[in-house]
């Protein structure tokens, strides 16, 4: 084991794969010479030369489509953009190409692609750089959604989704790449696509969250901890397709739910895991299940206002005091 | 040209309301009438068309060795056209009788492209279009059967009855698609060409597109980056004058369309008569040579017409453009001038050409007849190629009051 950054972890997944298979290749603004706008393809140019590690003109809508073509010929692209909210300007390739084409031809081409960067708020970047895109994504029948809150799990799931044969919508965050650091096994592993992880267990109410929220839920547990409130937490890894089945046994389990993440709380993923939880799991409930989410306002540049916006730990622990009727 | 008895089309214009004449040609080629809204009065288009299309072309048909084509080569090309327009028509008749659904946009009057264009293409070769594409989709090789057969959603059409008829694929055939959003398949043109270069491969990847996608953002970031980076992608523009029922002339700031090619360095940008099947095919050879031996792209506008509306469910004519001039163009057919250059130069006789009419208008029958007999989908299927590996929980689990899935 050896303690790495999540930015290292997803450019160790880079080497590895493009290492194993030939067809990978990255593409995006800023990937090779620059070595990321995020360092995370930080010296594969040099290794990999330029068709493998393209530098691309910003024309987002461009050469996420150039990634999707080339999927459907047997590649397997791994389009970066510099963040997810750039790829406002590729959606059309993402949802209309990459997410429909294997059913609009019968089964004939699958789209082995990976749409990966960084959502969600950094540090004043105001309303048009700091939006959670998984929601979005996550509608879309034909995408899966990946969005890791570990070095450990950027690396596993990372390499899952170059060897998957669907695209994958891959969510990072510019404040986890440095700030995140764990324990990443020397020998190779891949996690799957699709399943949760129950970060710390616990009796008394179950937390289901994703990304940066889980640090902030595990941050938010430890205080409980001290009040006698024993917290459990899932990071769910995969918002599409979601680990129901991992959900619902731990809320049978504690009969309690909050449900925390970072973006706006209308159709989000929260939303839709409390319809989930009300169909499978609702004899068990004991309380309503509660959400907590950012406001529901474009992010303010003001660093007051910003504060304001984003869900934090005590938020987390007000919510998990009201579903267990504790003031 | 080189038939210069045939008059030309151009945008010569009656007054200003006045009534479009009534009446059918008589000539057996595109001749499902004009479709609804006749009753429209045609107005002038507010730029009126003052060019000659054959007027700055940069490669016209060699009548007289016909591209060295052997005869069966060059009567080929007649076959293919004329297949491709009885389909049609059989496609045109099929949906007014509620045979097929949804959007239907007819190739008739563009013939001459698709043959000239993919004929000269190697089997290995990509093809990638829009959704006017359904004799693209037979010149490629698809079968009259398979074509008609997703045409009516059922399950031995070319895409198992999942994409109708703006989404026809065939991955053997290279043919990837049919896609419905204007311009969005031009970076997968340059993706597919892009791997042609990561591999060291020598095919080329044909593009098909209409006159609108001149002004989408699309076909300037695929240009810059075919250009750029050298992928031997044939970006073919058919410029059929029209939107749907907005002539390009009044929405898009250039002389010329392919003009916007010139301003990408390194990128080839031609005009041919895209009416006339031999001069689309000697461009095309010049094209291919080019992606494939010097791994460069071309440009292509090819300057051609439809004769229908724009889908089934428009006019061919009213508000937009005229009776006569639609009649213009047809008088100008690519399958009827072409049928006499052949004929001229001894290389087919009218009973040939009768007998390949008649084999044509059977094989569209007989697609159809077909096509009424394949299953529909089984509604099993409604939830097969969503994804190609194995969903985590399967993606049917919140569908749990429609029994008829489970």
């Amino acid at each position: 084991m050896a303690v790495i950054t999540y930015r290292e972890a997803l450019n160790e997944a880079l080497r590895e794969e493009m290492d194993r298979d030939e067809a990978v290749f990255i593409i995006g603004e800023e990937v090779g010479e620059y070595d990321g706008a995020y360092k995370v393809s930080k010296g594969l140019l040099d290794t990999y030369g330029e068709w493998r590690v393209r530098d691309a003109p910003i024309a987002e809508l461009g050469f996420a489509g150039l990634g999707v073509g080339a999927a459907m010929v047997g590649l397997r692209p791994v389009v970066e953009f510099m963040t997810w909210n750039f790829a406002l300007l590729a959606i059309d390739q993402v949802i209309n190409s990459a997410a429909k084409l294997y059913q609009m031809s019968g089964g004939q081409y699958n789209v082995p692609i990976v749409f990966r960067g960084p959502g969600g708020a950094a540090l004043q970047l105001a309303a048009q750089h700091s939006q959670c895109p998984e929601p979005w994504l996550s509608y879309v029948p034909g995408l899966k959604v990946v969005a890791p809150a570990t070095a450990h799990d950027a690396k596993g799931l990372l390499k899952a989704a170059i060897r998957d044969n669907d695209p994958v919508c891959f969510i990072e965050s510019e404040l986890m790449y440095n700030t995140v650091k764990d324990d990443v096994p020397e020998q190779e592993y891949v996690i799957p696509i699709g399943s949760a992880a129950v970060k710390r267990e616990g009796t008394d109410v179950t937390i289901v969250t994703y990304a940066k929220m889980v640090h902030q839920s595990l941050a938010a547990a430890t205080k409980l901890e001290a009040e006698g409130i024993d917290v459990e937490v899932i990071d769910l890894r995969t918002v599409r397709p979601i680990d129901v089945p991992t959900v619902i046994e731990s809320v049978k389990k504690t009969n309690r739910a909050v449900i925390v993440e970072e973006g706006w709380p209308a159709c989000n993923v929260g939303s839709q895991l409390v319809d989930d939880i009300q169909r499978d799991a609702f004899d068990w409930l004991d309380a309503p299940i509660a959400r907590v989410s950012g406001l529901d306002v474009p992010m303010p540049y003001a660093r007051n206002l910003e504060k304001l916006v984003f869900p934090n730990a005590d938020h987390v622990v007000e919510a998990v005091r009201h579903v267990c009727h504790v003031n | 040209m080189s038939e210069p008895t045939e008059p030309v089309a151009t945008g010569q214009e009656p007054p200003a309301g006045q009534e479009p004449p009534r009446g059918r040609d008589g000539d057996g080629m595109g001749g499902n009438g004009a479709g609804a809204g006749e009753t429209a009065a045609p107005r002038e288009p507010a730029t009126a068309p003052d060019e000659d299309r054959a007027g700055e072309l940069a490669a016209e048909g060699d009548s007289t060795d016909f591209l060295g084509l052997s005869r069966d080569e060059s009567v080929e090309l007649l076959r293919l056209m004329i297949l491709a327009r009885r389909v049609e028509e059989k496609t045109a008749e099929v949906y007014q009788m509620g045979k097929i659904g949804g959007f239907c946009h007819l190739y008739i009057g563009q013939e001459a492209v698709a043959v000239g264009a993919i004929t000269p293409l190697r089997s290995d070769d990509y093809l990638i279009t829009a959704y006017r594409e359904h004799a693209q989709a037979l010149v490629r090789g698809i079968t009259p059967e398979s074509v008609m057969s997703e045409l009516y959603g059922r399950v031995d059409g070319c895409s198992g009855g999942y994409g109708g008829s703006m989404h026809m694929f065939s991955k053997e055939l290279n043919f990837m698609g049919g896609h419905g959003i204007v311009g969005s398949h031009l970076p997968l043109a340059i993706g597919a060409a892009y791997a042609v270069r990561y591999r060291g491969g020598d095919q080329v990847c044909l593009c098909f597109f209409g006159d609108s996608v001149v002004n989408i953002g699309a076909f300037h970031e695929s240009m810059n980056m075919a250009a750029r980076w050298g992928l031997p992608v044939i970006f073919f523009l058919e410029n059929n004058a029209y939107g749907m029922g907005t002539d390009i002339r009044r929405v898009a700031a250039a002389d010329e369309l392919v003009q916007r090619g010139k301003a990408f360095a390194g990128l080839e940008s031609v005009v041919v008569d895209g009416m006339d099947v031999l001069a689309v095919r000697q461009i095309m050879d010049e094209a291919i040579a080019r992606g494939r031996n010097e791994k460069r792209p071309t440009f292509i506008e090819a300057r051609c017409y439809r004769y229908m509306g724009h889908s089934m469910a428009d006019p061919s004519h009213g508000t937009y453009r005229t009776r006569e001039e639609v009649e213009k163009w047809r008088s100008d057919d690519p399958i009827l001038s072409y049928r006499r250059r052949l004929i001229d130069a001894g290389r087919l006789t009218a009973g040939e050409y009768d007998e390949m009419d008649r084999t044509a208008i059977e094989k569209a029958e007989g697609a159809a007849e077909f096509a009424d007999a394949s299953p529909f989908p089984e509604p099993s299927a409604v939830y097969e190629n969503v994804y190609s590996d194995e969903y985590a929980h399967g993606i049917a689990r919140r569908d749990r009051w429609r029994k008829e899935f489970s």
